[in-house]
């Protein structure tokens, strides 16, 4: 008997079980059931949190009481749109910690207690719905979106890849908000002040949303590396902010892209706050020759992962297999 | 063996510059410069007018106004993404007073997971250099003292850290401010969130 059955043998006809959340039109219950399928593929449950007002037998749902302003029909439909479990716990040791002495900025903006576990409410497991309608045509192209009359100096690239969540499910629809420094290691930012000039084409700011594969790409130019004050001058290798929504606000990152083969990634304080080298990895964009435009762009493809959201606590595979 | 599943890309602190890609037109660009990310409050949007605002400070007792402060909340019947209502703000802190704000209306309130209601909030994340992964915090206001009490988040908080979490209410004019004041480290540290 597998992990399954465990928790389970008091219910032995049970081979799998779902958690579903529900919000009734009055919006005001977050609702959770198991819902259960026997050996003869019925599927039972109950709304237990609620007093069982709603229950499903032999896989039709019938609704006890009134007050819930649901008809089971409405329910049905809800069953078969609700994908919203919880998020997998953050794995915090493949992040970086809070604090790190090497990385100076965090002394002092890093909390000193443990952070609370939180269980997730609706307000974690959704987020800000960004449309079409939110962007600029020309906000996945960094190339064009600042031009004064110019093209922007450096080397022509474009950024392409996949947002995946942890069970390598496409992120679909979501923003990426992406920022950088020109191509001699300058950002357009009023705190900038590195000896480096500006690019009076290049603005450095750009956003795209996944599409239905979670697919995403945009054009700019390479950035530069550039000193910061840390311990000395230390570099920071080139990189790419990346700043991801997913579909809820537990699955919300900020995080960098760096390129393949840059000799300062294993010299660069900010990436070695990242515990596992093969966190590093996954952070380190490939040059892309297949997708190549020619006489034109290198191409580098970055995929990203953000959090996985159970659909079920099992995987509804029979045990055995 | 459990089973494998691929690995969150990890995160990377937003930096000093952040502000280029979440609002270019404080950073100083010439882009976006009518986006009015802190702003929630158009005028088909249903709910009390509120405005929460505070600074926010490291351990030393130093301003940190370099931090972008993201909002997301419930409309005022306790929805998400039903009404209209965008439900997510963005804000910057003043460069001299480091008082950032966002301009919203008072969320309503619905249930924790274990179906118990909560008491209304405004979940807050933290962006900013030498924040190596975001901080999560939440806004509960002052004047929601008994829903507050029974509220099954804050009951979890140990009681000399629960003021942490409870934004201040005041009127400035007509309008209604709460305010709370976010400390990263030390002395009267926030809470702050795994989840």
């Amino acid at each position: 008997m597998g992990r399954a059955g465990a928790l389970f043998a008091e219910r032995p006809v049970l081979l799998a079980a779902r958690v579903i959340f529900l919000w009734p039109p009055d919006g005001h219950a977050l609702m959770r059931t198991f819902i259960m399928r026997d050996e003869n593929g019925r599927t039972s449950g109950s709304w237990g949190a609620i007093g069982a007002l709603i229950q499903i037998k032999d896989g039709s749902l019938s609704v006890r009481d009134d007050r819930m302003l649901c008809e089971a029909r409405e329910v049905n439909r809800e069953l078969k749109m609700t994908h919203l479990g919880e998020f997998n716990r953050r794995d915090r040791t493949w992040h970086p910690p809070a604090f790190d002495p090497n990385y100076k900025s965090t002394v002092l903006r890093s909390p000193n207690r443990p952070l609370l576990a939180l269980g997730q409410s609706t307000n974690e497991m959704t987020g800000p719905v960004f449309g079409t309608h939110h962007l600029d045509p020309l906000d996945n192209d960094l190339i064009a979106n600042y031009q004064q009359g110019g093209e922007p100096i450096g080397e022509r690239i474009i950024v392409h890849g996949q947002v995946l969540d942890e069970m390598a499910r496409p992120v679909r629809n979501s923003l990426i908000e992406v920022w950088q420094a020109n191509a001699g290691g300058r950002y357009r930012h009023r705190n900038d002040t590195y000896l480096a000039p500006l690019d009076p084409n290049f603005g450095g700011c750009g956003r795209v949303l996944t599409d239905d594969e979670g697919r995403y790409f945009f054009r700019t130019i390479k950035p530069g590396a550039y000193p910061w004050r840390n311990i000395g001058s230390d570099w920071r290798p080139a990189h790419i902010h990346f700043s991801l929504f997913g579909e809820a606000f537990a699955q919300r990152l900020i995080t960098q892209m760096y390129f393949e083969g840059d000799p300062l990634i294993p010299l660069c304080p900010i990436i070695n706050t990242i515990p596992e080298r093969g966190g590093v990895e996954q952070l380190i964009a490939k040059l892309d020759m297949a997708e190549m435009v020619p006489f034109d762009c290198l191409v580098y493809r970055f995929d990203l992962v953000l959090r996985g959201r159970r659909q079920t606590y099992f995987e509804n595979k029979p045990e055995g297999h | 063996m459990p089973v494998d599943y691929l690995k969150e890309s990890p995160s990377q602190t937003a930096g000093p510059y952040v502000h280029i890609g979440a609002m270019p037109a404080h950073a100083g660009l010439n882009l976006r410069t009518q986006e009015k990310l802190n702003v929630l409050t158009g005028p088909d949007v249903e709910g009390e007018r509120i405005r929460i605002e505070g600074t926010i400070k490291d351990g030393a007792g130093s301003l940190a106004p370099d931090v972008v402060v993201e909002s997301w909340q419930a409309d005022a019947k306790g929805h998400h993404n039903q009404s209209g209502f965008f439900g997510w703000g963005r804000a910057a802190c003043d460069p001299a007073t480091g008082l950032w704000f966002i301009e919203t209306i008072k969320p309503g309130r619905f249930a924790a997971r274990s179906g118990k209601m909560q008491a209304p909030f405004i979940s807050l994340q933290l962006f900013a250099r030498g924040i190596n992964i975001h901080l999560h915090t939440r806004l509960y206001f002052e004047d929601e003292a008994e829903v507050n009490q029974a509220d099954p988040v804050l009951s979890a908080v140990d009681p000399t850290h629960r003021p942490t979490l409870i934004a201040k209410k005041h009127k400035r004019g007509s309008e209604t401010v709460y305010r709370l004041d976010i400390v990263l480290q030390g002395e009267g540290e926030t809470v702050f969130f795994d989840m």
